[in-house]
């Protein structure tokens, strides 16, 4: 379990805690009161007792991630001005993100230039694989943090020299929850997922796979060796999100690839 | 998932709001959670007194309003009510159900005083 944000509570059953909604107030949308509300302010300390207090209410209504999608919005302008085409990678540990990075780059480096950021909660190992390449890479070190966030890309930004028309891969922390949730200003999510995982992972962590436009299901040259249900794993993919692109490749022999490599140049020049 | 930066946003934003009223404590922050969203309301309570502690959002309460699910059938067009982000309609049985409530992760008002 991730001991910063508990990620993995998994079965913590929601229903015990309903109780009926009883107070008013304004809403500019509709949306159904009575079905499941959570009163979180039922304690004793939550007690209120009338005119005792001066206490006022003030109204928000703000996204709890507006501030993330405000760095976002701000490192999409700032690719967008020198033409940067970025990718944000997405996939639980150990599925070859890094290997598909170093694979595309050494294929595509002829034709352009590209440019990583690589997110781990510690080490510089994966910032390494890349640099051999050839190819500048920043290191975001998260600590204990499960996923990066706007604000982290834009000081790895700060630190990368990006050249006009050029790729940005974001390597993500591996973890198939929380990354789902951020953007960063990337042109799309890709996740990533390897055969090795098991089928039922898009059922299992719907939101990073709604979350993405482009799946890559890698590690393909091992399906020989396995008892992996191809077309079921594609019907919980497409179920999760209907207009997901799939793509079965092999960052170790290369099969695949070179559609994937379409799919970047076709929106590149877009 | 990572509630503990959601908790750190939402002082974030209590914070903006000091800057626009005056208020010396916070009383309850109340939030509009989406039932098909990726917040789990548990694993924010669990975090929210931590992380609160020391700021101006110290010693408030967290209030959880839950947004029921609701979708619109790319098939039929019926609003239905959804259970799960990827359910079929339930009208017509087809698989394309656009969301339209149910993901909100809002900070929605805050009692001070």
């Amino acid at each position: 379990m991730c001991t910063v944000c508990g990620c993995s509570t998994a079965t913590i059953a929601h229903s015990a805690d309903v109780v009926p909604h009883t107070h008013d107030h304004d809403h500019d949308h509709d949306h159904d009161h009575d079905a499941e509300t959570i009163d979180f302010g039922k304690g004793a300390a939550g007690v209120d007792v009338a005119g005792l207090s001066q206490g006022r209410t003030i109204r928000i209504e703000r996204d709890i991630l507006s501030k993330n999608a405000a760095f976002a919005d701000a490192n999409r302008a700032r690719l967008r001005a020198k033409h940067i085409f970025a990718l944000n990678f997405v996939s639980s540990p150990g599925s070859g993100k890094t290997s598909l990075l170093v694979r595309t780059i050494n294929d595509m480096k002829a034709r352009c230039s590209i440019a990583v950021i690589e997110g781990d909660q510690q080490t510089s190992r994966d910032a390494e694989r890349i640099r051999a390449t050839g190819a500048p890479a920043v290191q975001v070190n998260t600590g204990k943090g499960c996923h990066l966030d706007a604000h982290m890309i834009g000081h790895a930004l700060d630190r990368l020299s990006l050249e006009p028309d050029s790729l940005l891969f974001i390597e993500n922390v591996g973890n198939l929850v929380c990354p789902a949730a951020f953007d960063l200003g990337e042109a799309h999510k890709v996740v990533v997922l390897s055969v090795t995982e098991g089928e039922d992972k898009p059922l299992k962590y719907p939101d990073m796979f709604a979350a993405a436009d482009l799946m890559l299901l890698n590690k393909a040259d091992l399906l020989p060796h396995l008892d992996f249900d191809m077309q079921a794993c594609l019907t919980a993919a497409l179920r999760v999100n209907p207009n997901i692109e799939i793509m079965i490749v092999s960052a170790r022999t290369g099969e695949g690839l070179a559609a994937f490599y379409a799919w970047i140049d076709a929106r590149v020049g877009g | 998932m990572h509630e503990v930066s959601l908790v750190e946003s939402m002082v974030a934003l209590v914070e903006d709001e000091r800057r626009r009223h005056v208020f010396s404590r916070v009383r309850t922050i109340g939030v509009q959670l989406g039932a098909l969203g990726h917040v789990e309301p548990e694993a924010l309570r669990f975090c929210f007194d931590a992380v609160t502690r020391g700021t101006i959002a110290d010693g408030a309460q967290l209030r959880i309003e839950t947004i029921p699910g609701q979708g619109r059938c790319s098939a039929c067009q019926r609003i239905v009510a959804l259970h799960d982000r990827f359910a079929t309609c339930p009208a017509c049985g087809h698989a394309d159900v656009r969301i339209t409530a149910g993901d909100e992760l809002r900070l929605a008002e805050l009692e001070v005083e």
